[in-house]
């Protein structure tokens, strides 16, 4: 199986609270630069897929990873070609010139001359927490979709059985492929995914997985190829146009209380919530 | 301006995130519709009747059963087009967020998440959203002739039947795609509750990784004596403590209760990415320095297992 992962590079999420607005415009400095977690999840996911999880160094499938940004972003593919993935793309772009359905359409335009069987997207960048990439590019091809998946089982790498979390519960879906799936945080579990490669009873670690050192040296000879974004679609025009940012209101700081009852009194007399 | 709002069914009857989307549409001020699409949805149409919209179009189909966007998409994008929608705009809940970029790409739409708040200043439309796990908001702008959006149920009230009765509409229902042919829907795994959903509650009681095995055992009580419904962070998901649609935050649900009791939730962005909203918001936790205090109105920094019979106890009193 051939799979497609679109990567995006976040500012680190768990610093969020310490962006700055000025201008009208949201300042990261000082953050460091990570993958957005989600797409880490995709790209463990389609290792899972394309390789036996008791000997994972040999590949049984391919797994390619494209970013869209400027020279430094190649960071984050090599990032991902350490863990495993086979093959990179950059098409070169400035974050500012990028809105989700113009990704779509440049996607489109790659997954054609890729001809992967499956594209695998983390199901929301977290900076611009938009969720929609995956679920359009699925349209733009003309795919089906499986979005926020907690679980994958790929009995014949010809179809996919999907656990999509939903509000209610887990809704199963199988897709045939090729098709897009979007993955949640849980695809990350030891059983979550399970493919036609690996033995039904290995189990993961938790999490993704993390390169080592001699990886990381190896991934610095793995393919990393450059694609002009004019070379994928020329209608670059954005279909979203952010005109400011402001910082969220202050909640007003609260109290401790030092008894149970003293919690409740609050919550009767003074919140009135009870 | 027209609005076309898209209704959420949950078996026969609408689900409330429906009168949220409702509720946008009034806020920007514009006539509006609403689409109800299902297998078996005259229910649910004579429901969407009463909210004053201009009409209710009711797609009722065998195919319609499940909501697969490859099915539903179709359907909504071709009655837009067919009555000249500008706006369409359906609830932030895993429905809307899986069919809304499908409808936009069917449209040629600019598809903006999430919103918040709307301004309309004599028919431009600006919309507000929460960016990095709601640390900044944005004001942007769809630049496209038609909008498609989803927005939060938790900032938008769930809107009140305004009586009358808004005439009811058949359509026939559009070829699916080709893509429908190649998705399966193969079973739900429903979580039963007898508690309020998560984003109507107006009281939610929401545990993290610190309750362990103990999770239903000393939360059940607490949320059955207050009628509130049962969150709960990643870490408790994970583990497997509490089911993963209990999930409140970043990528959970998000919530705006009344009152938000936090049991044994350190606080960390993501969680506070989605109950951050609550009116009033209890933290109880052991460490004084958990983060969940910097946004808790009540803080107890107490063991929960001492603090939670002991709440319930006081309660009864
Ligand atoms: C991409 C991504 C998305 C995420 N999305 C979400 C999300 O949507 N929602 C979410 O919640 N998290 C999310 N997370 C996870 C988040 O970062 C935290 O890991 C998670 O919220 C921690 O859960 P917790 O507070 O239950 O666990 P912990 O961090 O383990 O905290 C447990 C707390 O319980 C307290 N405690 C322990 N024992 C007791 C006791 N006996 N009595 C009282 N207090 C006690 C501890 O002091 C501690 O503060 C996400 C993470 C990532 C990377």
């Amino acid at each position: 199986m051939k799979v497609l992962v679109p990567l995006k590079r976040v500012s680190d999420p768990d610093n969020a609270n310490k962006i700055k607005i000025a201008g009208g415009k949201i300042d990261t400095t000082g953050l460091e630069w990570k993958p957005n977690p989600f797409d880490e999840y995709a790209v463990e996911t389609a290792l899972r897929l394309t390789e036996n999880g008791t000997s994972p160094k040999q590949r049984l499938g391919e797994v390619v990873v494209v970013t869209f940004g400027p020279k430094e972003t190649e960071m984050t593919l090599r990032a991902a070609l350490a863990t495993g993935a086979d093959r990179a793309i950059r098409i070169d772009a400035k974050d500012e010139d990028l809105d989700g359905d113009l990704i779509a359409r440049a996607l489109k335009a790659l997954v054609e001359k890729e001809k992967p069987d499956l594209v695998l997207a983390g199901k929301q960048a977290v900076d611009g927490d938009s969720n929609q990439v995956g679920q359009l590019l699925a349209e733009y091809l003309g795919w089906p979709q499986a979005t926020f998946a907690g679980t994958i089982k790929s009995e014949d790498d010809k179809s996919l059985v999907v656990g999509r979390e939903v509000d209610g519960g887990t809704v199963n879906v199988r897709v045939t492929l090729p098709a897009v799936v979007s993955v949640d945080l849980r695809i990350v579990a030891p059983k979550s995914v399970t493919s036609k490669h690996t033995p039904p009873t290995h189990n993961y670690a938790d999490g993704v997985r993390f390169a080592a050192l001699m990886a990381i040296m190896a991934a610095k000879k793995k393919p990393l190829v450059e694609v002009k974004l004019a070379d994928l679609t020329t209608d670059t025009a954005l279909k979203i146009k952010y005109s400011a940012f402001e910082p969220p209101a202050a909640r007003k700081a609260g109290v401790k209380v030092k008894t149970v009852a003293e919690l409740v009194g609050k919550l009767k007399t003074e919140a009135k919530v009870l | 301006m027209n609005i076309l709002v898209i209704a959420e069914l949950h078996e026969d009857s609408l689900r409330k995130s429906t009168h949220s989307a409702v509720t946008f549409a009034k806020n920007v001020g514009a006539p509006f519709s609403i689409l109800v699409l299902g297998s078996g949805a005259d229910k649910a149409a004579q429901e969407a009747a009463t909210f004053g919209a201009q009409k209710v179009l009711v797609a009722d189909d065998a195919s319609l059963k499940d909501p697969l966007a490859e099915r539903y998409a179709p359907v909504i994008a071709q009655v837009a087009k067919a009555g000249n929608f500008d706006v369409v705009v359906v609830t932030a809940s895993s429905y809307g967020k899986d069919i809304a970029p499908r409808v936009a790409a069917k449209l040629g739409a600019g598809y903006a998440t999430d919103i918040s708040g709307v301004k309309n200043d004599g028919g431009k439309l600006t919309f507000k959203r929460p960016v990095y796990a709601g640390n900044a908001f944005g004001y942007c702008e769809i630049q496209t002739p038609v909008k498609v959006v989803s927005v939060r149920q938790s900032e938008f009230a769930a809107a009140e039947p305004s009586g009358g009765a808004s005439p009811v509409e058949k359509i026939a229902v559009a070829a699916a795609d080709p893509a429908a042919a190649r998705v399966e829907f193969v079973s739900l795994e429903a979580a039963k509750s007898e508690r309020p959903d998560l984003g109507e509650a107006k009281v939610i009681v929401s545990g993290g990784r610190a309750l362990k095995e103990r999770f239903a055992e000393v939360l059940d009580p607490l949320a059955n004596l207050l009628g509130a419904a049962v969150g709960a962070s990643r870490a408790a998901c994970d583990a497997g403590y509490a089911p993963p649609e209990l999930q409140v935050g970043q990528t959970g649900r998000v919530v705006a209760p009344q009152l938000y009791f936090a049991i044994g939730i350190s606080g960390a962005i993501q969680h506070l990415a989605g109950m951050k909203g609550s009116k009033n918001i209890v933290a109880i936790n052991k460490d004084p320095e958990a983060p969940i205090f910097q946004v808790a109105d009540y803080g107890l920094v107490q063991d929960l297992f001492t603090a939670v019979p002991e709440l319930i106890t006081e309660l009864k009193k």
